[in-house]
């Protein structure tokens, strides 16, 4: 079991903000933290990771990693961290990178094969594509064997496909290694198929927390389904508005009426829901 | 036939100096890099003074205050015997305060532009700062030290200022090569002044060939500076 109960004062880009989260969760659970930016996802996770110092508690399987006596450092804390920008060692292969954690050279061949990268065990980083690399930073953060594994928006440099096959990796390392894990993640389908807890954050308050289904299929009305996206350009033609408008990085056209295309501009972020028809689903691809 | 005596000094001298100011340049730079204060830019202009002040005058501020008249050379000379005026002790310790910034500059512009987080990594991996410097943060500034080093080296044998003033010029001691030259070209030795400035200039192009040949090959290799 995992339970954090922590405050650190924050100096953002807003000005002074108060840092506050108190959860648990328990052995083998998957969390996805999300909330807008800025709002304190990826200092709660290095505050537990103790690569920055904060008041509070926090204690992983009945050991205190700290409390108001104790301040366990980032090498005494059993995690594994995945950064945003993966932070391989330049310097060192890429079975060097894991070996460097963990000297275990039958582990990482075995991890290296579950994450079907064993080929590359003898480039350097600069020679590895941004999936690769994300691969190696898992693999490297899982040598240490971790009760606690921590990822900061791992796939955010990432293309979409990409992510989709790490995703399942990730899945899948998190199961086989009984894994708790933490992820700090932008997109709800992303948390959708990895997680099963979820906490929102905003202004560093927790504004939501708990199951997966529970917090990302709510709606406000009445509405069947609802999507949001962005407008990037509203055309006038002849006697209708067409507003392109990006939903989850597709593009689509939405007619609107006069008062409608009066009432927005570019770069607002809209709703589009319907109640009354039910929208055309048709089989693209069998799984 | 060729004295080479001179040659001989310059080198020894050069390898003295580079190996002290590696030792206490890394810790130094790093400190620096990692300074947020407001001290860091009064810090930094001291540490480049050397650049810009004339060798003439740092060498005679080094000849006051190393000559057993002035309280540092009097305890040096008291605890160990050892004058610091025209000696080639004295020498090194007025070289390493004139080649200071070469050392610093280049590492501190290393460990500052080196990527944080795979200093994380290395920690959140469990290792602690010892075992980080010397196999993540060292590494990855290779080709700064190597140029560091390199500069170093390379300025301490170019010093011409600072070594007649501090060292005087007594051939065997203190006479380095680049003070040789100008001795013969004083007493009109043309023919010496020509090899020793060509022996010179070809070590200076070759080090420098070969510096900036093994930072290319590092930087092709893994990205890192």
């Amino acid at each position: 079991m995992v339970s954090v109960n922590i405050t650190k004062t924050l100096h953002g880009s807003k000005g002074k903000m108060e840092l506050n989260c108190d959860f648990e969760i328990s052995k083998g659970d998957f969390l996805a933290v999300f909330g807008p930016s800025g709002s304190g996802k990826t200092t709660l996770l290095r505050v537990i990771a103790g690569l920055e110092k904060s008041k509070g508690e926090i204690v992983v399987d009945k050991k205190v990693w700290q409390n108001d006596k104790i301040f366990l450092k980032p090498q005494k804390r059993e995690i594994g961290f995945v950064f945003q920008d993966f932070a391989l060692f330049p310097n060192m292969t890429v079975l060097e990178n894991l070996l460097y954690v963990n000297n275990d050279k039958k582990f990482a061949l075995k991890l290296l094969k579950m994450g079907e990268i064993l080929e590359l065990k003898d480039r350097f980083p600069l020679m590895l594509s941004g999936g690769q690399k994300q691969r190696v930073a898992l693999i490297r953060a899982i040598m240490r064997k971790p009760k606690l594994l921590l990822m900061d928006e791992p796939f955010s440099a990432l293309d979409v496909s990409m992510r989709e096959k790490l995703q399942n990796e990730i899945y899948m390392f998190h199961r086989e290694f009984g894994l708790t894990t933490i992820m700090v993640s932008h997109s709800p389908g992303e948390i959708y198929k990895l997680a099963n807890k979820v906490l929102e954050i905003d202004h560093g308050k927790i504004i939501n927390f708990g199951d997966v289904s529970k917090i990302l299929l709510k709606t406000n009305t009445s509405e069947k389904f609802s999507i949001e996206g962005t407008i990037l350009d509203i055309i006038k033609t002849d006697v209708i508005y067409i507003a392109v408008v990006e939903i989850a990085s597709r593009i689509v056209e939405i007619v609107l009426s006069q008062k409608e295309a009066l009432n927005f501009k570019t770069g607002d972020k809209i709703i589009i829901s319907t109640k009354a028809f039910h929208p055309n689903i048709k089989l693209k691809e069998k799984v | 036939m060729i004295d080479f005596t001179p040659f001989i000094l310059s080198f020894k001298l050069a390898f003295f100096v580079t190996l002290i100011l590696l030792v206490v340049g890394i810790p130094f730079a790093w400190w620096l890099s990692r300074l947020k204060s407001g001290i860091k830019p009064l810090i930094e202009s001291i540490t480049a003074l050397p650049i810009v002040l004339p060798p003439s005058v740092l060498g005679f501020y080094l000849l006051v205050f190393l000559s057993p008249d002035s309280f540092f050379g009097k305890v040096i000379y008291d605890i160990f015997n050892i004058k610091l005026v025209f000696t080639f002790e004295g020498l090194v310790i007025a070289s390493c305060i004139y080649s200071f910034p070469f050392m610093i500059q280049p590492i501190q512009s290393g460990f500052e532009s080196l990527n944080k987080n795979i200093i994380e990594a290395s920690y959140v991996s469990g290792k602690g700062f010892l075992t980080t410097l010397f196999r993540v943060i060292l590494p990855n500034i290779k080709t700064s030290l190597l140029t560091a080093i390199i500069i170093t080296f390379a300025h301490t044998i170019g010093e011409f200022g600072v070594v007649l003033m501090v060292g005087g010029a007594i051939p065997g001691k203190t006479e380095v090569a680049s003070v040789a030259i100008y001795d013969f070209v004083e007493t009109l030795d043309y023919k010496n002044a020509h090899i020793y400035s060509a022996i010179m200039l070809l070590i200076s192009f070759t080090v420098l060939l070969a510096v900036y040949y093994i930072n290319y090959r590092i930087k092709k290799k893994h990205g890192i500076g």
